[in-house]
Formats: C-alpha cells, structure tokens, sequence
C-alpha cells in the first residue's frame, strides 16, 4: 500500500489530494469533485506529459517542436536527450515529423513553426 | 499615408484585432510590427497551453500565433516590419520609423493599442550587490534560450512565481540546468495552479512562499545567491537566510503593460492596472483610439487577449462607420476585494448585445460571492469557492439588462458566501 500527496489542476481551487494505492484499488481523498478523481487516478496509473522543446536546423535557425500526444512522464528526459541530438532541414512546416516513434513510444516529435 | 485603422504591435491582440477590423469590412487596415515577424512574444512560448478556449485544442505559442497570422494573409491585410512606432498624437496621427520607409506619419481614422507589456526589471526591486552577468529577466531568459538557441546556465535561482519564471524553472530543467528554488515574496503564487503542479512540483523544484532575494554574490558573474524568509510587512526575517551557490538569477516578477505612446497622446492611464481607462468598447478618452491585451490590462490566457482584441476591432470599425455619436458614461467602482475591473466605464447609450466585466481579486479569498450592483438593483451574484489575484475572472452582462435599469454607477464587490 502507498500513499501519494498532489494537487488537483483542474480548476483554481487546487485541492490537496491524497491517493492511496492498495494493488487494483485507488483510493482518492481530498477532492471536491469527481474530475479530481480522475485525475488522481491518472497520475498515478499513467501519468502523461507533452514535451516542448527546439531542434537545430540547418540554417542556424531553431525550430520550436513538441510530442505529438502526451508521453509517459518517466522518459521525458530520454525524449530531451533525442530532441537534443537531433537537427532537422528547412523548409519546414507546422505538424511535420522531425523524429519519429521518439524513444519507441510511438509518438513523433513534430514541428510548431514554420521554417522558410 | 492614410489608413482608416491603424494597429500598433503585430502580437496576439494586433493580430485578432485586424482580423476581426477586417471581418466587420473595413479594408484599408495597418498593422506596424517593430520586431522581424508578426505573433509577438507567442513566437517564444515554445511550451503547450495555449488555444483551449479559442480552438479547442492544446496548442504552444509559436502555433496558436501563426493560425491568426495565416487570417492575416489570407485577408491580404497589410502588415509592416522591423518598423517601430515613435509617437501617436491625439488627432490620430501616427508616427514610424523603419530602415526601408524612414520616418513616416500615418493619419487614421482610428487607432488599436496592442503593444503589449514588458516585464518589471531587476532596478524596480532594489536587491542590494553587484551587477554581475548571470541576471536574467525570466522572458529574455525564454527568449535567449528558445529563438536564439542559447544555454543561459547551469545553476539556477529564481524570484518570483509568476507563469514566465514557472515555465521557465521546466525549461531549464529540461535543458540539463539544476533549478535550486523558486522564491517568492507574496504568501501565494502569481502563476497559475497547473504551472506550479507540471513545471515545479514534477521536476521537485521547491517554491519558497514569502520569501525573498536579499543578497547577490559574485562580482563578473553570479556566484550565490542568498534568499531569506519575510514577515507581514515584506521584510526579511534575520537568521532565515539560505545561501545558493549558483552562477544564474531569473527575475519574474511581474509584467508592466507598456504605455509610453499612449502618455504621448494624452491617453488617461489606470494607476492600478498601469493600462488606459477605457469603456466597453476599449475605446480610450481619447475619441477613436482603442486599446486591448496586455497593454490594456496583464492577461493570464492568450484566449482572453484575442477575444477582448476581438472586440477592439470590431469597436473601431463601427468607429470608421458612424461617427459622432453621443456617449454618456457610467463608473464601474470595484471595492471589497476587486482590485480592478476592464472596462472601467460603461457607454449606457451605446450598449451592445452584452458587456464583459474582467477583474482581479486583491487577495486570495475562499466562499466569496461576486456581487454586482447597478443603481438600487442587483444584477448579479455569484459564489466561488476560490478566488486568487493570479487568475483573471469575467462576468458578462447582458446589454438589455444595462439597457432597463438607470443609475449612475455599477459597482462590483465580494461578500462572505453563505
């Protein structure tokens, strides 16, 4: 059994949750409303974050990028590690694929701006 | 030249003011942008968050910028760059320089105040040492780091909790930098919840409430930094200090709207939200020229930002249209709790489908009812479970009600929530 302490980020009120998980069951406290629950549940089974980010490209520009959907919290850092070895070539569009299937976690890295 | 709208800043509010000015079909429109391209500080909020309101989706700054740009294109609106607006008189002329046009007065039929806002300086704070390299606004921070590539350092501090330092604490982070605190002055965050939870709390970055930067060590670049614990009056409490080693300071601490040009054209400005008074319509005292975004009052959401830009390009074009209408105006007075409310005066004989009311609260309140008040009738009351001065809150009002009831003043205020 483990007990976890986090704030809910749905909307201001920012309550203080407490998430005990005992093996299948969650159990949440703290909350005011049922998003909270969710919320409580996902962080502690699946927490997913969007990274952001720049990729070097070969003009010397920087192209601002992001994960294409949210990835799993715990390889961040991998994913920064690619993001930073990586260099891309103009022209580039916003939505074009600049590393694909990022750390094999099925997500690309894609690009936010446009590069001329 | 002559144009019927003039737009000074080519950011967000420029943007969706132009548009919006365009879609009401006034077609002879400028934007004057002093940077190298339109989209404004958007260009360097690499991060996500953006757009949730307006499109429904989880944008970052650089996308949610060029959607509005591409509107620009589309509707062929004529933008200038690299050229900076040095004055605005009050019979709407205004005045730019640019390396192709040299210096050039413009006469415009109606002006829209979108230059945005900078950030409070290290000067405004009084931190006592040296002025070594390593001391960053947090914005010029994002900016070295996210346009022009830079690492800006290795061991981080940084006072204040407003959203810039917040994101900018992940940032750094992410880029391989060791993020020691974030310190701030006020009992509570200036940042927004969600901030504080994914750029301090998933990276263990602590947030020291009440606290604050009183010594810089370090004589050509920073060495430590030593924050201490402050009491009720915001002074230092002796034997609280904690010394950082560390080589960079990030400053967040607060964005001052940037109103030089509007001083120039004798344009009333609001000592407590630092922009123009305006009325509903965003129109400044001075006839024909309007003001939106972070000029006009600090936003928390870009969303907010197109949509009031939104209604300043709507509200000039009418202007364009139909001029010479008479005007009567009532005071909004915000006491108990508001600090401030956007607009700060309604046009009772020009009122449209519905007023927004955006406020702040001075405090952080709990079980606070939100009570508007207009002549003897209330129009509004509205509880909330929490109210913070680090989120903006609107309320919109009906037109028609406004429109039936006379008074002299509507006033807003909180009460103790039963």
């Amino acid at each position: 059994m483990e007990t976890k302490e986090m704030t809910c980020i749905n909307c201001p009120m920012g309550c203080q949750l407490s998430v005990t998980v005992d093996g299948d069951k969650i159990q949440v406290s703290g909350n005011t409303c049922p998003r909270g629950e969710a919320y409580a549940k996902d962080e502690v089974t699946n927490p997913t974050r969007i990274v952001t980010s720049t990729i070097q490209v070969s003009n010397g520009q920087r192209v601002s990028c992001k994960t294409e959907r949210a990835i799993p919290k715990g390889k961040i850092f991998d994913v920064m590690d690619e993001i930073r070895k990586a260099k891309a070539n103009a022209p580039i569009s916003i939505g074009d694929p600049l590393i694909k299937n990022v750390c094999d976690t099925g997500i690309d890295i894609v690009a936010t701006k446009n590069i001329k | 030249m002559n144009y019927d709208v003039v737009i000074v800043g080519g950011g967000p509010a420029g943007l969706a003011a132009a548009y919006s000015c365009k879609q009401e079909g006034i077609d002879s429109i400028l934007i004057i942008e002093r940077d190298d391209k339109l989209g404004g500080i958007l260009n360097q909020c690499i991060h996500n968050g953006f757009g949730l309101h307006t499109f429904k989706e989880e944008l970052t700054g650089p996308e949610y910028a060029q959607r509005f740009i591409d509107k620009v294109y589309e509707e062929k609106i004529e933008y200038k760059l690299n050229s900076t607006v040095i004055n605005i008189s009050n019979d709407l002329k205004v005045t730019y320089v640019s390396k192709n046009d040299g210096l050039n007065v413009i006469e415009a039929k109606a002006i829209i105040l979108c230059m945005g806002c900078r950030e409070r300086p290290r000067g405004a704070l009084n931190i006592p040492g040296y002025r070594p390299a390593g001391i960053y606004s947090a914005g010029t921070a994002q900016r070295l780091m996210n346009i022009d590539g830079y690492k800006i350092g290795k061991e981080v501090v940084i006072l204040g909790s407003g959203d810039i330092g917040l994101i900018m604490a992940r940032r750094m982070t992410l880029e391989g930098a060791h993020v020691n605190c974030v310190a701030e002055l006020m009992p509570y965050s200036g940042g927004l919840k969600r901030n504080i939870v994914q750029c301090l709390n998933d990276y263990d970055i602590p947030l020291y409430l009440s606290h604050t930067v009183v010594d810089i060590k370090g004589k050509d670049r920073v060495e430590a930094v030593t924050i201490a614990e402050v009491d009720k009056n915001r002074k230092p409490i002796p034997g609280t200090e904690i010394e950082y080693k560390c080589d960079t300071l990030l400053l967040s601490v607060g964005l001052l709207p940037e109103n030089e040009l509007s001083r120039m054209a004798n344009i009333e400005l609001s000592r407590v939200t630092g922009g123009p008074v305006v009325s509903d319509s965003l129109e400044t005292n001075i006839e024909g020229i309007y003001a939106c975004g972070n000029v006009l009052h600090v936003h928390d959401l870009v969303d907010y930002v197109s949509q009031e830009a939104g209604l300043a390009g709507k509200s000039a074009a009418k202007h364009v249209k139909a001029k010479n209408a008479s005007h009567k105006y009532i005071e909004v007075v915000p006491s108990n709790g508001i600090r401030y409310t956007v607009p700060q005066k309604i046009d009772v004989e020009n009122i449209g489908d519905n007023v927004i009311l955006r406020f702040r609260v001075d405090n952080i309140y709990t079980n606070r009812s939100i009570v508007l008040k207009y002549g003897d009738e209330e129009l509004s009351r509205r509880k909330k479970k929490v109210l913070a001065p680090g989120e903006m809150e609107q309320i919109i009002i009906d037109g028609q009600t406004l429109n039936n009831i006379k008074g002299d003043k509507l006033e807003i205020f909180t009460e103790e929530a039963n």
